[in-house]
């Protein structure tokens, strides 16, 4: 049985469909239809919702989905909360008077969607979640635009031009204060107890959702063929785009052992099934420096329920963690509920879409040396748009230097190849060269155009991609000697 | 009705011309429903019990013959009760909304990639769209023409090309000081309204059919749907409450979905609905076209011009669809603001293999207006002269000069106010010296400066198009419901209509509510498209509540003994001198003594017409204006770029509601950046449309707004008697984003202190930026070479 609660009715759910998603059930099961689909893809949020999980402590934690990606798995032990629930009987809540005092709405179709997404940013911000930035000149304001943009970043508007929906946002969670959800939590907190800590096992014949080790080894030997089901945000579109009937999953949402986070001899592991969200501070604690592709790998909604592990496993060519964790040396662990094993990261890679993965394990874990203080860090993301876009070119630069000289210099290439890669060669012929040199910078050029044979497609020309690795490398140069420290070189600037 | 006045400024217009502050500062009327989710679309109506869901089968190759459809798996598949071909239409099988053209699903020949070919009726959504995937569709292949240049090469026109001329261009060219000629490439553009094409259609007695849709043009659909299912218009209703986002792309792209479910819901007797899944809705509805444009500009060494020569041409896709009249409206805005002393335009329409491309917002203007704003770059570049002061020199005005190339004068003329107050307001020249600094210190950003003008023309080029009916109930109690003709797709305009309602009859606005928008309601209408929205329903909604105005005033004052013109309607009640009666009053009063409480109103545009033989006349009513100032930032590495800051001052005469006029001027530019910037429409070499979903094409998103955004109104009264002399603002402000545009060119053009005019076409994605960058890059180094 899944159980979760539909704001304050307790929803069990035996027999549906493994692949009907929570729009679906929302709109068809159920009639809801203030919740739209726009795209059925995760890309427009017209479809956003927000679950409610209390955590160890009993606190709430509001987090925007895509409903229109997420099976009904992962709505187990969560309150669900759609843009119909969010009145207090007659009043509107405070994000949805904002939007229609600020004129948010003209054609309304992506408005569910927004006020959902406004209303879990209120929520964090009533809490006092919200990471302030030390942006001086924003400093008077208590919620920041960036975040506003970023907790946003996964609603299009085509009406607006969004400015009217800025300003709702930051008028409406600047004083954030206790709504009815808050007053009601001392009784949606039992509910969600009740259902966690229920003794009847959880999922459903087709929807299984295995809770240890050997629960999951054995779901994959009944089932080998059942894909496992992390974020869902890439392999609903199995389903809702490619028509593809997806009888029975494996959910891992369920898996504790695959949530954990931990620093442990010098390694840094994450558990395979941690969301993007979930492992955002822990991530920037140690490398500060992925603030922009942790900002712009996707959207909020997205790394609200997409895992590592998934981005990984996924094995997309054009996946922006592969090239990171590439460049930072990271191992993989792999498990079959038997042993388990160590990979580096860019051996697990086959070919396109292809893994070392063996059919009856599944990847564990994470694991990524913490950094010297003399490494130096960046990614860099190229895309058409800024927010919520697919790399053309991602390129991860970790470089290790000893006064002035080039001791370690890794680097992870997304959207170059059918795999996402490291370059070998950029460490082997740059080592012990001085890095402050042009010729340094006109050697690793050569080998970077030398090594890659990128594609043209939608995203962009063989070409272009060329270009932007030695030219991505160029940049990195300036930024990375200190006599060039004064140069502009970013149009945006990442906190 | 009313005189018309010459009034400049809004404070001056007489008081029944005004609408009141309270009236003005009403909020969108959906608004409260669309943040609670009760706001109702298509597809959130509650479903009828017997409802069956409709799926669109395509073809996989872009030019053929049918040979054979196999439809036996389709059949097979779980859940299916009815497939449809083209044999299978009893009525019209031709849907094209002027010309022919337009097959309902695939009648022997294949025109394009993702072209309808069957149709099927299944249980659920889920099951009617994989029944649709199961046909085996044998197609011999015919060569395909993908592109303006190979329709050029093999004449392929949908329709014949359209000239307009003034003056001896040819000898003026000769004798100009320089001659520059250039070309280019303009983008095409996905509506991507948010709420996708559907439909849904339920039979009633006999052959009646009731249809819901997504449409711009309800009267459209109930006549495609009567005609494909051979029956006639009365038995058909067509019901239109709101859409979520239309911008051009439900004007004739709708009416397919509801003329497929129709002819499904006639044969099964069933209700039937079809949505098109998101990517299908991309690859199978047609879209904003695709340009190819050349021009050559004489001009004197101050930067004036002296004579251009434009050629457009539109890919116009398989079939004509709206095309004369987008490729006409492009012509007609090749000047933009600036007067060409002599100048020769040619229009072409291209055919290709591609879906026909339609309606969208701007329709072919845009496309056009970038042409002239291209040929000021050019100009300006050439001379040494700021953008900016070769803009403000060729600006129609008395001294330069006020005909159109249409032979139309320019009698409306702010724009010199405009650029004025906004030079000034947008800080441009301090900005530009400070530009000029930060270039010279930063060799890897550059930025850019650019302000450009809009002229937008108001009015339909179907002159019979200008036409509009509305339909107003009082009931007893007081409370109005009107009907129009219009459509309501986020624009805001049953806000506008119900505050047309509200200052006419004295009334407050919550007596007034505003119907679905309904074929049976009001007939024979227009679309809701080139902006004219609110000019031409607001005025046939305020003669319905005119005529009803006449007879409460005519009553009350016989009552009274006074003349009926003097019966003043305000504050909820009709004065005459002394004497007053509250609304609700006259209201059972009237009714009592049987003088009916309802009206139909009409209204139909003066003054315009336009002769397509000689290419001259007055197409529009009247000007709309506007003027943007952008500046950029660019990555001379990477091509990337940032809209940093954007200033906007734009003409919507006496508004009737600045906070919706302000919000279709802010979303219209957005939407005109994306155009112009990220929105890029890619088809493979076979003609399939790659950019086909929202991971591979990119509206722009919250992020892409510019942190500084000052958007004001220039409020100045129409000096055309539009209602309440306010001006159309749906279309105009679309092309404030071609400053945009060409602040990245000014940014890359600055490597060459701004001497070389970039070759950027649009969309301007980083890719083609930084091509344009390191093509200088050479040019100079080059240069240096020869020096």
């Amino acid at each position: 049985m899944i159980q979760f609660l539909l704001n304050n009715e307790v929803v069990n759910i035996q027999h549906e469909k493994a692949d009907l998603t929570v729009l679906q059930f929302l709109r068809e099961k159920r009639s809801m239809t203030g919740t739209k689909e726009g795209c059925a893809s995760g890309d427009c949020g017209a479809c956003t919702i927000v679950t409610a999980d209390v955590d160890e402590n009993g606190l709430a934690h509001y987090t925007s989905i895509n409903s229109c990606i997420t099976f009904l798995s992962a709505l187990h032990g969560k309150q669900v909360l759609t843009v119909e629930h969010l009145q207090n009987e007659q009043n509107l809540h405070p994000v949805q008077n904002a939007m229609v005092k600020y004129n948010g709405s003209q054609c309304g179709f992506c408005t569910p969607g927004f006020v959902m997404s406004m209303f879990a940013l209120y929520k964090q911000a009533e809490q006092g979640l919200l990471n302030k930035s030390s942006d001086s000149a924003e400093q008077s304001a208590p919620i920041k635009r960036h975040e506003v943009i970023d907790a946003l970043s996964g609603n299009l508007c085509r009406c607006t031009g969004y400015r009217p929906i800025i300003e709702a946002t930051l008028q409406a969670c600047d004083d954030a204060k206790a709504d009815k959800f808050t007053q009601e939590w001392p009784h949606t907190v039992k509910k969600l107890l009740a259902i966690k800590h229920a003794e009847a096992a959880v999922g459903t014949a087709n929807l299984l959702m295995p809770r240890s080790r050997d629960e999951l080894a054995d779901a994959i030997a009944a089932y080998p063929n059942a894909p496992l089901l992390a974020g869902s945000t890439d392999l609903a579109l199995s389903s809702t785009q490619m028509l593809q009937d997806l009888k029975i999953m494996i959910s891992l949402s369920a898996m504790s052992s695959l949530k954990r986070v931990e620093t442990s001899q010098n390694m840094l592991v994450i558990g395979a099934a941690c969301t993007f969200s979930e492992t955002e501070s822990v991530l920037l604690q140690y490398f500060p420096d992925l603030f922009e592709v942790i900002t712009r790998f996707a959207s909020r909604p997205i790394r609200n329920q997409a895992t590592i592990g998934g981005n990984v496993a996924n094995a997309s060519p054009i996946g922006d963690m592969p090239p990171v964790l590439i460049a930072l040396g990271a191992k993989i662990k792999l498990d079959n509920g038997q042993t388990t094993r160590f990979l580096n990261i860019e051996d697990f890679f086959i070919d396109y879409k292809k893994t070392e993965l063996a059919a009856n394990e599944w990847l564990d874990s994470i694991h990524i040396p913490l950094p010297n203080p003399d490494q130096l860090i960046r990614v860099y993301k190229v895309s058409k748009r800024n927010e919520d876009d697919i790399s053309a070119v991602c390129l991860a630069l970790n470089l290790q230097l000893e006064e002035g000289l080039i001791k370690n210099f890794n680097a992870g290439f997304g959207g170059v190849a059918a795999i996402p890669s490291a370059c070998q060669a950029l460490n082997d012929e740059l080592v012990n060269k001085a890095w402050s040199s042009t010729e340094a910078l006109s050697l690793a050029q050569q080998i970077v155009k030398n090594s890659f044979v990128p594609i043209t497609d939608v995203r962009a020309s063989s070409q272009y991609r060329t270009q932007i690795l030695q030219n991505l490398l160029h940049r990195f140069w300036l930024e990375t000697n200190s006599h060039a420290h004064k140069i502009a070189t970013r149009v945006e600037q990442h906190a | 009705m009313r005189k018309l006045i010459e009034a400049r400024d809004s404070k001056q217009l007489p008081s029944d011309h005004i609408v009141s502050t309270k009236v003005k500062n009403t909020p969108h009327e959906s608004a409260v429903r669309q943040v609670s989710g009760t706001a109702r679309y298509v597809d959130d109506i509650p479903e009828p019990a017997n409802l069956q869901h409709a799926a669109v089968g395509m073809s996989e190759v872009a030019s053929g013959k049918l040979v054979n459809i196999d439809l036996s798996a389709v059949w097979q598949s779980e859940g299916v009760c009815d497939v449809i071909l083209a044999k299978d239409v009893p009525g019209h099988i031709d849907i094209g909304p002027v010309f022919k053209g337009d097959p309902l699903l695939a009648d022997g020949e294949i025109k394009f990639y993702g072209q309808a070919v069957f149709a099927v009726l299944a249980k659920t959504v889920q099951q009617a769209r994989v029944a649709a995937t199961k046909a085996k569709i044998e197609i011999q292949q015919t060569p395909s023409i993908l592109t303006i240049k190979s329709a050029k090469k093999q004449n392929a026109y949908v329709r014949p090309p359209h000239f307009m001329k003034r003056g001896d261009t040819k000898t003026a060219l000769q004798d100009s000081e320089h001659i520059l000629t250039g070309s280019l490439t303009v983008g095409g553009q996905e509506h991507l309204y948010l709420e996708g094409q559907v439909s849904m259609v339920m039979p009633e007695e006999e052959d009646r059919m009731l249809v819901f849709s997504s449409s711009q043009h309800p009267s459209e659909v109930q006549k495609l749907v009567a005609e494909v299912l051979g029956i006639k218009l009365h038995k058909v209703v067509v019901d239109m409450r709101r859409m979520g986002g239309g911008f051009g792309g439900k004007e004739t792209q709708a009416a397919q979905w509801s003329c497929i479910a129709a002819l499904l819901a006639a044969r099964n007797r069933c209700a039937v609905k079809l949505r098109l899944p998101r990517q299908q809705d991309m690859i199978i509805t047609g879209k904003r076209h695709p340009f190819e444009n050349e021009f050559t500009v004489g001009f004197n060494a101050q930067g004036k011009i002296s004579a251009t020569d434009i050629n457009l041409q539109g890919n116009c896709g398989h079939s004509p669809d709206l095309s004369d009249a987008i490729v006409d409206r492009a012509m007609f805005h090749a000047d933009n603001a600036y007067y060409y002393p002599h100048c020769e335009i040619s229009g072409h329409r291209m055919q290709t293999n591609q879906v026909s491309h339609t309606a969208y917002r701007g329709f072919g203007g845009p496309q056009g207006m970038i042409v002239a704003e291209a040929i000021l770059d050019a100009v300006a570049r050439k001379v040494g002269l700021d953008p900016l002061t070769v803009r403000k020199q060729n600006l129609y005005s008395d001294f330069t000069g006020d005909m159109t190339p249409y032979h139309m004068q320019v009698h409306d003329n702010i724009l010199p106010e405009i650029i004025a107050k906004l030079e000034e307001s947008s800080d441009y020249w301090l900005r530009r010296e400070k530009i000029k600094q930060f270039n010279e210190g930063s060799p890897v950003i550059k930025k850019g400066l650019a302000l450009t003008p809009v002229k937008f023309g108001i009015s339909f080029t179907a002159k019979h198009l200008n036409q509009a009916g509305a339909l107003v109930h009082v009931y007893t109690d007081g409370s109005i419901q009107a009907n129009h003709g219009g459509t309501e797709m986020g624009q805001g305009l049953h806000t506008k209509i119900s505050q047309i309602v509200a200052t006419e009859f004295g009334v407050s606005i919550d007596e007034v509510d505003i119907t679905s928008t309904r074929t049976d309601k009001v007939p024979n209408t227009s679309p809701t498209a080139a902006s004219s929205g609110t000019d031409l329903n607001g005025k046939a909604v305020q003669n319905a509540c005119i005529s009803i105005k006449k007879r409460l005033a005519e009553f009350f004052a016989k009552k009274v003994h006074g003349q009926a013109e003097d019966v003043v309607f305000m504050n909820n009640k009709l004065q005459l001198g002394e004497h007053a009666i509250s609304w609700f009053e006259v209201v059972q009063q009237a009714y009592f003594d049987r003088i009916s409480l309802s009206a139909n109103g009409f209204y139909k545009t003066p003054k315009i017409h336009y002769d397509r033989e000689t290419g001259q006349g007055r197409p529009f009513f009247y000007f709309a204006y506007g003027a943007s100032v952008s500046e950029v930032s660019i990555d001379t590495l990477t091509g990337e770029y940032k809209l940093d800051r954007v200033d906007i001052l734009h003409d919507v005469g006496a508004s009737i509601n600045p906070a919706i006029d302000k919000g279709q001027i802010e979303g219209g530019f957005i939407q005109g950046m994306g155009w112009l910037t990220t929105e890029e429409l890619l088809w493979q070499d076979q003609g399939r449309l790659i950019s086909n979903n929202l991971a591979t094409y990119k509206i722009p998103a919250i992020g892409d707004t510019p942190k500084i955004f000052n958007v004001d109104l220039f409020e100045q009264a129409n000096i055309e008697n539009s209602i309440y002399h306010s001006k159309a603002v749906g279309e105009p402000p679309f092309m404030l984003a071609i400053s945009v545009w060409c602040a990245i060119k000014d940014a890359i053009s600055s490597l060459s202190e701004g001497k070389i005019d970039p070759p950027l076409s649009c969309p301007a994605t980083p890719e083609k930026v930084l091509r344009c960058v390191i093509e200088m890059q050479n040019e100079l180094d080059g240069g240096v070479k020869c020096k």
